[in-house]
């Protein structure tokens, strides 16, 4: 440790002694690669390496201090309020080199298990329709991000993760650098938030056909499109003012209803009605997503993604039905299903097959191959002989998904270093 | 290219009484370097949000040439916002990476390639158009990011404190480029910092904002010539200029032991609201250090003395020889003033040194607006 270190300034929650022993004498682009989890693919505006500490990974991020103390207090909030993004860690600033030189404070943020960068996502081999998928779930998280009054300011793949949920994939808001919280947004802060990430997921995209990560023939612009046009329809269905004539009060339902499907709920719905009391509106006020996966965890404990827990509430259902008790209260049900099927199922998987999949994941992924066996067998396959055939034949061919960070730091062809151009002169 | 006009902009944040923004009147030029300016809270970022479409205007109009935008979405407001997002792709090209907005917008190849070529030359990146970006050097990175800004050919630049991200060094080299790329382009920018260094070096003009309130659109030189009031004689350059509240006795104010001559018309001048007192001003080049018992005099007691080579300043504190100390304020605090002395001849830290105000040097302003009182 360097005789300078004691005037490190850590600012962390709940901070780990280890974050001592890494070594912030020294600049994050020269770290020892024993200390290093992995190199991050592609090229940052800052230095972001992933190391290991105590057992997990942080991505840590150098970036000026003022810009690091406020990324790290929007990142905070954020996770307060329930919105899907990165736990930051901490704020180091006050580092310095051996000769007393000043380094840039650094931001550390938890890495997101299970999460994959897009960039990974196109260097598996995947079903074609992987980037619709992934806009989806970036339209999802970009509402939701917006409807709590957040600006992103640099909307893009880059600055995403995803999370595998079910056939689907959920989006975390990953970097915060660019964003503002307000009380509400105005139409021309979203405008611009939608259009920045237009451009950005295009320029994205044809920047992993240019290293041949994608086929040329795919449409880098329609898809960008897409974006916007999904987004634009989520935010109508929960915002939009519906109304109706007196007699349609069925409506009120039909719309909670609608929101439920699409995975939110109602917490405050605007019902008005006209001076003579012909016309109803309605307009939802507040709306939380994640309807199916509040559900599941009430019934369960269970902590899941929203479209995961839609399929084991189906499979709850399934099972309430089968075993005839669907008069007995849900919560007793649910507590059998558990301890029943969804228990065991898991922990039919071989522990060095777990780094594979989140369970939750693993369990979505049962239940298709279940599906798929009683077809070709034309009978009930039990879960367990499920489990032992999916453990078998097809868990061991999935790639290890519980910390893919970029290129491993052993392997360096990625980023290789060249020599760079001497920094020209001022122009002009 | 085009003017741009805040005609009596407004914006009032919902749920707040006090406008963000309060009837902005200002009127850029064509190719102009307008630099908004002020402390944290003074309304000039979400002035810039308004011009760029992402804070809605609650009265009042805003134009960018004759067409009034006060109610165009941002991507149709011709302008391009600068330095907010320079990730580089890797796989692509400079020129692919300068030229992809185009693309998407679905401009020809041949004109793109016309437009790279032009936005790299300017920006001394043409021999560099065909390696991929991590070849190049940071400051090669961020001027490839700014050649896609140039590359869309935007009526206008807007940038929100670029700056505040790079250490110190970069940040005056930067500073440097942006200014001279602004001019070689000559497109009308509109730039927001809270550094009035940063302003004074690369605005034409500076807008000056308190408090949703536009203070004083200037030149450089205006502003630290002849400051509107006090706001601005206090926040413009620097160190600070020196300012204190004073009686007004027999024509003059008085400054404890020292005294200073107050124009006939400036007195008559005076109104009730400044209870016959008068603000006034020094800049710390405005005093001459003087033998003790000269007249109109007063002393100051070194606490620090700066050498930068080229100019010395000294932090002192005054004694309540010089009227009421503490109702003189400058950059180094209350009862402290600034006075810049000749760095062959610097006082020693404790040392006394009496000081004289040069004559015609001071800014005079009403105690009680804090305006402006032309002499």
């Amino acid at each position: 440790m360097t005789p300078d270190s004691q005037r490190l300034q850590i600012t962390a929650a709940s901070p780990d002694p280890a974050l001592l022993d890494l070594p912030w004498h020294i600049p994050l682009e020269d770290w020892p690669a024993e200390t290093l989890a992995a190199l991050p693919r592609g090229i940052s505006r800052h230095v972001v390496r992933f190391a290991r500490m105590s057992g997990r990974v942080v991505a840590i991020k150098e970036i000026g201090e003022t810009v690091a103390y406020r990324e790290y207090e929007l990142l905070r909030q954020l996770s307060r309020i329930d919105v899907p993004s990165v736990e930051p860690v901490g704020v180091i600033t006050g580092r310095r080199d051996p000769d007393g030189e000043p380094l840039e404070a650094v931001l550390i943020t938890e890495h997101l298990q299970f999460s994959l960068p897009y960039r990974s996502l196109f260097s598996q081999s995947l079903r074609p329709d992987t980037a619709t998928r992934l806009i989806d779930a970036l339209a999802v998280l970009l509402v939701r991000l917006h409807l709590i009054g957040f600006y992103w300011g640099d909307v893009s793949l880059s600055n995403t993760l995803f999370r595998r949920d079910a056939e689907t994939f959920a989006a975390y808001l990953v970097d915060a650098e660019t964003g503002d919280l307000h009380d509400t947004l105005t139409q021309g802060q979203r405008e611009y938030d939608l259009e920045v990430a237009r451009v950005n997921i295009i320029g994205e995209l044809m920047d992993l056909q240019a290293g041949e990560f994608l086929e040329e023939d795919v449409d880098a612009v329609a898809i960008g499109d897409a974006l916007a046009e999904r987004y634009r329809d989520l935010w109508r269905a929960l915002t939009e003012t519906e109304s109706f004539g007196y007699g349609e009060r069925w409506r009120v339902q039909a719309r909670i209803d609608r929101l439920n499907d699409l995975g939110f709920d109602v917490g405050e719905l605007d019902i008005t009605t006209d001076v003579g009391g012909t016309t109803v509106l309605i307009q939802p006020k507040v709306v939380d997503a994640g309807h199916h996966s509040r559900r599941l965890m009430r019934l369960t404990g269970l902590d899941v993604q929203e479209n995961q827990a839609r399929r084991m509430l189906n499979d709850l259902d399934e099972y309430r039905a089968a075993t005839d008790r669907q008069r007995e209260d849900e919560a007793f049900v649910a507590h059998d299903w558990l301890t029943e099927v969804f228990e065991p199922a898991v922990r039919g998987v071989p522990k060095d097959l777990r780094k594979k999949l989140e369970p939750a994941q693993i369990f979505h992924e049962l239940l298709d191959h279940r599906w798929y066996l009683s077809q070709q067998q034309q009978r009930d396959v039990p879960m367990k002989e499920t489990v032992k055939s999916y453990v078998r034949d097809i868990l061991p061919q999935r790639p290890d998904e519980q910390s893919i960070l970029g290129v491993q730091a052993g392997d360096l062809r990625d980023t290789d270093v060249i020599p760079r151009v001497e920094d020209d002169q001022i122009i002009g | 290219m085009a003017t741009v006009t805040f005609d009596n902009a407004t914006r009032v944040y919902p749920g707040t009484e006090r406008p963000a923004v309060d009837a902005l009147n200002l009127h850029i030029e064509d190719g102009e370097f307008l630099v908004l300016v002020g402390p944290s809270g003074c309304g000039k970022s979400t002035s810039l949000r308004m011009l760029a479409g992402l804070e809605d205007v609650n009265a009042g109009r805003i134009l960018i040439g004759d067409r009034d935008v006060t109610d165009v979405q941002p991507k149709d407001r011709d302008i391009a916002m600068v330095f907010q997002n320079y990730a580089l792709y890797p796989h692509m090209t400079v020129a692919d990476n300068m030229g992809f907005a185009l693309k998407i917008a679905g401009t020809p190849k041949a004109d793109i390639r016309a437009r790279v070529e032009e936005a790299a030359k300017i920006l001394d990146l043409t021999q560099y158009l065909d390696r991929k970006p991590k070849a190049l050097s940071g400051g090669q990175r961020q001027r490839v990011a700014m050649g896609r800004a140039i590359v869309r050919q935007p009526q206008v630049f807007l940038m929100d404190e670029p700056l505040s991200n790079l250490d110190a060094k970069l940040r005056v080299q930067t500073r440097t480029q942006i200014a001279s790329l602004q001019r070689r382009l000559g497109v009308t920018t509109v730039y927001v910092t809270h550094d009035q260094t940063e302003a004074l070096t690369m605005g034409d003009r500076i807008a000056v904002l308190k408090d949703g309130l536009l203070q004083q659109v200037g030149t450089p030189r205006d502003m630290y010539d002849t400051p509107a009031n006090v706001f601005v004689a206090g926040f413009i350059g620097s160190p600070a200029m020196n300012i204190g509240t004073f009686p007004v006795l027999e024509g003059y104010a008085n400054l404890g032991r020292a005294r200073v001559a107050v124009p006939r018309n400036v007195i008559a001048s005076l109104t009730e609201a400044d209870k016959n007192h008068i603000t006034v001003g020094f800049r710390p080049e405005s005093l001459d250090v003087v033998p003790e018992g000269t007249a109109d005099a007063f002393p100051v007691i070194v606490n620090i003395v700066e050498e930068l080579g080229s100019d010395a300043f000294v932090y002192g504190s005054l004694t309540n020889e010089f009227g009421q100390a503490a109702s003189v304020h400058s950059g180094a605090g209350d009862a402290q003033v600034i006075v810049r002395v000749d760095p062959r001849q610097v006082p020693g830290k404790g040392e006394t040194i009496w000081v004289k105000i040069r004559p015609g040097e001071q800014h005079l302003f009403h105690a009680g607006s804090g305006v402006r009182i032309a002499v």
